[in-house]
């Protein structure tokens, strides 16, 4: 039973950043109808968003030390954090709250990178082919990892989360279970409270303002609320920077869960579309309920007993579901009819 | 061109040639000079001879691939009696004298494994039909290791692996041509079986996570038949998906399985993700029976290490060199690698740098740079002290960084001490990660060549490629 | 286009094809300006140029756009090795039982795939090949042996040349010619000049004339009565075949397969070559497999020592800057400048690279007809949204 429940929560937690990725995906889609595989591009740089905020509080006075030499005959540095010199303990603090932190440098940083992206970019594919944008978008996800590697170079670079939330929370107690039957880290129930939160501020935002409303009705029938004398692509712009965004910011929030390394877009690229067909092309629910679907499935997939009964069930259960819903609901879980088809 | 070993072939694939419209014939000299050259593919003819570096420059090893890349450069310098001289100065024995090889100036050529056996095997490809390249190393898989090995194989080339760890590279994949100076997966289960003992007791219970592939498996294997040996009991053993990313849905079955030891049979990007991710869950300050929670990475590298940042604290693994050891060949081998490039080098870059200079010291000794003579010229009729075994023969050196090594002429793996290492606890800089905990030495990493694990390979005949 | 079987194009098709045959069996002397000239890369332009020509027949004439061609690849490559290690080394058997094999395989996939358009066909594609690829790199080890490749041993029954060849080495061997270096090569141009001539007689046939109404609107292709799915799923298995025969090849010139060549990556490099190229056009496919080699062998070759004689002329100063600006995109930056390429072609001549050269054409010879193609639908048609 507590396995059952351990698992649960597996699939909530991953479930989180998958829905993060899709929602981001899933709304370009339904606003501009664009196939952008340059998202899994967008979550890796919020992701470098928290490295460069961490590794800027982190940058480091280097005085050398003329008593100690290296192996190769140069003083040794000593490196103290700028930060900590000047700062002393509330330096520390700082530098221990780096990623949390980094949301507030990520979302203005994201923002403007999702909107040159579709300004001098994503604007001229809309009335391309699909095979088109898909190229387009790939090649600039090419070139934007091949930028990061250049400059922080190809092996993951740790992050550690807040030492505040470095232990485990005893869920269990709570419910009546053994003592430390259920314990789960902190940071992932923060990651996963972080998700929700930021995918009930997208939903709120479309469903509450005027704004959202339009882009809605924009989803819709773009020529109709074209006629009306809205100017629909500015905000579409905008909703592409807010995708990117959402992108960015489960990026960040990852980064203690996932050392992050220049190619981790492109490991999450296949899936997100995975999640966003299953879901349905352009349903906003449909993918965060299939990011949280598939996400549950995959851990339960991974359980041992399971595995006996399917051999390797673990390696092709996404695709698996992927398969089997498009075949039987073909517009997804919540998708609309004919959206993207033919 | 032709890696048949006989003649007629040759012609029949230039009559083959002229049959399909003759260009054979017009095909520029490239392709014919080698078909009537010296008596081995490539043979240099002018004052260079050219090397190939076969490194991941793209994809998740690169960085290592990098360092690889770093170290060779050096050994190039080396060779040809440029910059300090680095280990030819401590090397014993040589017959290097630092005016590149046989009189030949060494120049090389570069290219992208990608990690991908294919992908390396086209570069390998194209470094000895295009560039001339008469030895092929490097690498940072063991997949990739195995595919190119035997692609030298049929080439007739030389192969010196570069970072490959697992068993079936010298085991049941092992070629004539190729050669491995990297430890395997069954010396780390032997060099770190004792220290687990000693550490952590005999009454343990071990969960494995292993990578699900070949490496993974024969990781998995040793380590789990060392410490079943010591007395230790297996709970469980799962498979993990390469790549998976997150790893929690493996790790919480951990947690309450009453294993007391976690055992990560995975290595780059696999394993810093499994054990950041197992230290997030806790499992580091966990107690179980009684006893402290263990965790164990049978394989580490300096730049796993770097990514699993504070997290690899504590916890065991081996390594086949670090670059704070004490003994003259790291210390020349640092202090220009440091001088070059500013930082230690990795022992990626160590067992490259090494391979590279072995090779040249094999042709010199040789007379040539044909294959099978530097086959030969690795054989030796020298052996490791201490070790009564028959198979204990081939050619034994020194001053390389790693004490007296044995290139074992049963199956071109080289048998040396083992480093048994730890996570630091205060480290110094980002390449003070690990500390050497013990050098196993070699008579207790020795296996027999006809071992289980290493059986159903043969050399076979060396290929000179024409 | 309706007088596609008039004389006038068939002549032309004849002198493309003798312009093609001639092209290609003297690779090896034109490739050598371009330091192309060598068996392996050779080897690789054409086994590429088959897979993307055999992508191309579905998606440049369907506008399908498959997501998982390269498992067909991979299985062809598998059998072709199969065959080796159970038959012997003789290219023939491998090549047809590959070919059958992928054609199986690709009827399976298409039969389901195709139920679905658009994004979802592409995604069902995808899902299928992904699956493949994780099963042979891990549970499916004892038929693939995974990580390390499959590979033919000494051990290997070979019923038909098992005891014969004991000692020489276990590649490919036409009836005496050994496939590899420059014979492998000519192997693969033979192949490759054959299905080019196929794919061309499929593009000029009613077959080829209904898979492009299929293309441009499939609603009304159903209107008028008739079931589309057949012909899409013809052209699915037809193009699925071309990639085993590829996959078969690889095999042929170098007996080892391994899984990676099924990743989605793999997939996705065909997608690109034929894009990059001209989706729909005769020879655009081939031209980006082509390109996208060249660039995968060649710039990451360049090293540090080699842009040094490069930029040998330049003044000391100069020499270094240009060095490590030139660095960003070689070698181990060679996919810089791979996705650099992707974006500038895409943005700039959206038809691939056969549109620049049409361009180029009508901007030397002025308003006269100067496509050496004669396939002028050329377009890469939007497959609707």
């Amino acid at each position: 039973m507590d396995q059952i429940l351990l698992q649960i929560l597996n699939g909530l937690d991953k479930g989180g950043a998958y829905a993060l990725i899709a929602l981001g995906l899933t709304l370009i889609f339904g606003t501009l109808g664009v196939v952008n595989f340059a998202h899994g591009a967008l979550f890796m740089l919020g992701a470098f968003c928290a490295v460069a905020v961490y590794q800027f509080l982190n940058l480091e006075q280097v005085t050398l030390d003329p008593d100690n030499l290296t192996p190769w005959g140069t003083p040794m540095e000593i490196r103290v954090p700028y930060i900590e010199s000047w700062f002393g303990e509330t330096g520390a603090a700082i530098l221990n709250f780096a990623v949390p932190l980094s949301i507030l440098v990520a979302i203005p940083v994201m923002l403007v990178i999702g909107i040159t992206m579709e300004r001098g970019l994503i604007k001229h594919f809309y009335r391309r082919p699909h095979a088109e944008q898909i190229l387009v978008t790939f090649g600039l996800a090419i070139v934007i990892q091949e930028i990061i590697k250049v400059w922080f170079g190809a092996n993951p670079i740790p992050i550690p989360a807040p030492a505040l939330f470095s232990g485990s929370a005893d869920i269990g107690a709570a419910f009546g279970f053994a003592e430390n039957a259920i314990s789960y880290p902190w940071w992932r129930l923060v990651y996963l409270a972080f998700s929700l939160a930021v995918i009930g501020a997208v939903f709120a935002f479309l469903q509450f303002t005027t704004f959202g409303m339009v882009v809605r009705a924009g989803m819709a029938d773009r020529e109709t609320v074209g006629l009306l004398g809205i100017n629909i692509g500015k905000r579409f712009t905008i909703m592409f920077g807010i995708a990117a965004v959402v992108a960015g910011l489960a990026g960040v929030m990852y980064t203690p869960i996932l050392p992050p390394d220049y190619h981790m877009g492109m490991d999450f690229l296949v899936l997100s579309f995975v999640v966003v067909v299953v879901g349905g092309m352009g349903s906003l629910g449909g993918a965060v309920a299939a990011g949280f679907l598939l996400g549950i499935l995959q851990s339960f997939a991974s359980m041992t007993e399971v595995k006996s009964i399917f051999p390797g069930i673990d390696q092709i259960i996404i695709y698996l579901v992927a398969v089997v819903i498009l075949l039987v609901r073909p517009r997804g879980l919540m998708g609309r009819k004919g959206v993207m088809e033919g | 061109m032709s890696i048949s070993k006989t003649g007629t072939s040759r012609r029949t694939i230039l009559k083959g040639g002229a049959i399909l419209g003759g260009t054979a014939l017009a095909a520029p000299h490239l392709f014919i000079r080698r078909a009537y050259a010296a008596d081995y593919l490539n043979a240099p003819t002018g004052s260079t001879v050219t090397f190939g570096f076969n490194v991941p420059q793209t994809g998740p090893y690169a960085d290592e691939g990098a360092d690889e890349l770093r170290a060779y450069q050096l050994a190039v310098e080396h060779l040809n009696g440029e910059g300090d001289g680095g280990m030819l100065n401590t090397m014993k024995p040589t017959a290097l004298k630092g005016n590149g090889v046989l009189g030949k100036k060494v120049e090389f050529v570069t290219g992208d494994t990608q990690t991908k056996s294919d992908a390396a095997r086209a570069s390998a490809k194209r470094m000895i039909e295009k560039d001339g390249a008469v030895m092929i190393t490097g690498g940072s898989s063991s997949g990739v290791a195995v595919a190119v090995q035997s692609l030298c194989q049929e080439m007739g080339v030389i192969f010196m692996a570069g970072l490959t760890h697992s068993n079936d590279t010298t085991g049941k994949d092992k070629r004539a041509n190729g050669f491995r100076h990297f430890f395997d997966a069954y010396m780390s289960a032997a060099a770190l079986a004792p220290v687990l003992k000693s550490e952590y007791g005999t009454d343990r219970k071990a969960y494995h996570l292993t990578a699900d592939y070949t490496w993974g498996w024969t990781q998995e294997e040793s380590i789990k038949a060392a410490t079943e040996n010591m007395g230790w009991e297996t709970v469980a053993t799962v498979r993990t998906p390469l790549g998976a990313g997150d790893f929690s849905q493996y790790i919480t079955p951990v947690l309450n399985s009453g294993a007391d030891v976690l055992i990560l049979n995975h290595y780059g990007k696999d394993m810093v993700n499994s054990l950041t991710q197992a230290v997030q869950f806790g499992l580091r300050d966990k107690q179980v029976n009684g006893k402290q929670f263990e965790m164990v990475v049978p394989l580490y590298s300096e730049l796993m290490a770097q990514g699993a940042g504070e997290n690899v604290k504590g916890i065991l693994g081996s390594a086949n060199w670090d670059w704070k050891l004490q003994n003259a060949g790291t210390q020349a081998f640092v202090k220009s690698f440091g001088q070059k490039y500013g930082q230690p080098p990795s022992q990626a870059a160590q067992t490259c740098y090494v391979q590279a200079l072995l090779y040249a010291d094999a042709a010199e000794r040789a007379g040539s740079f044909a294959p099978c003579a530097i086959v030969d010229a690795f054989q030796g009729s020298d052996s490791l002290d201490g070790i009564d075994s028959a198979s204990n023969k081939g050619f034994v050196f020194d001053g390389m960084g790693n004490g007296q090594t044995l290139y074992r002429a049963a199956d071109h793996q080289c048998f040396k001490p083992v480093l048994v290492v730890r996570g630091k606890e205060s480290p110094k800089d980002k390449y003070d990660l690990l500390e050497v905990v013990d050098e196993v030495p070699a008579k207790d990493v020795w296996y027999e060549p006809d071992n289980p694990m290493f059986a159903g390979g043969e050399l076979g005949e060396c290929n000179n490629g024409v | 286009m309706m007088n596609f079987l008039d004389k006038d194009n068939l002549q032309s098709d004849i002198v493309l094809i003798v312009i093609f045959t001639i092209a290609i069996l003297t690779m090896p002397i034109w490739l050598q300006p371009f330091g192309a000239a060598y068996p392996d890369l050779m080897q690789k332009f054409a086994i590429f140029g088959i897979f993307a020509t055999g992508f191309n027949i579905l998606f440049g004439l369907t506008g399908y756009l498959s997501f998982g061609h390269a498992a067909f690849l991979g299985v062809g490559s598998y059998t072709a090795v199969w065959s080796f290690k159970l038959l012997g080394m003789n290219p023939l058997p491998a090549l047809v039982l590959a070919v059958i094999a992928a054609g199986i395989f690709a009827l399976a996939i298409g039969y389901l795939s195709l139920r679905r358009t658009g994004i979802y066909f592409s995604i069902l594609t995808l899902a299928f090949a992904q699956m493949s690829y994780n099963l042979a790199y891990s549970v499916l080890t004892p038929i693939t042996n995974g990580e390390t490749g499959l590979r033919v041993l000494r051990s290997d029954p070979r019923i038909f040349d098992g005891n014969g060849s004991e000692t020489g080495p276990l590649v490919a061997n036409l009836f005496g010619i050994e496939m590899t270096g420059l014979s492998g090569f000519y192997f693969c141009a033979v192949v490759l000049i054959l299905v080019s001539w196929f794919a061309i007689m499929i593009f000029r046939s009613p077959f080829g004339l209904m898979l492009k109404a299929v293309k441009t609107n499939q609603n009304r292709m159903g209107y008028t009565g008739l079931n589309t799915r057949p012909y899409a799923l013809a052209a699915f298995i037809i193009s699925g075949m071309y990639a085993g025969l590829a996959g078969a090849l690889m095999c042929i010139t170098d007996p080892l397969a391994g899984a990676e060549r099924m990743q989605w990556t793999a997939s996705g490099e065909v997608v690109l070559m034929t894009i990059l190229g001209g989706a729909g056009t005769l020879m655009g496919p081939m031209l980006g497999a082509g390109l996208i080699k060249y660039f995968e062998n060649i710039f990451s070759s360049f090293n540090e020592s080699t842009l040094e004689s490069v930029f040998h002329f330049l003044p000391e100063g100069m020499r270094e800057a240009a060095i490590s600006v030139a660095g960003l995109f070689v070698g181990e930056g060679w996919h810089l400048t791979l996705g650099l390429m992707f974006m500038i072609v895409v943005i700039f001549l959206p038809g691939g690279i056969i549109e620049g050269l049409r361009r180029l054409a009508k901007a030397v010879f002025g308003r006269k007809r100067a496509d050496d193609t004669p396939q002028r639908g050329g377009d890469t048609a939007p497959t609707g949204h």
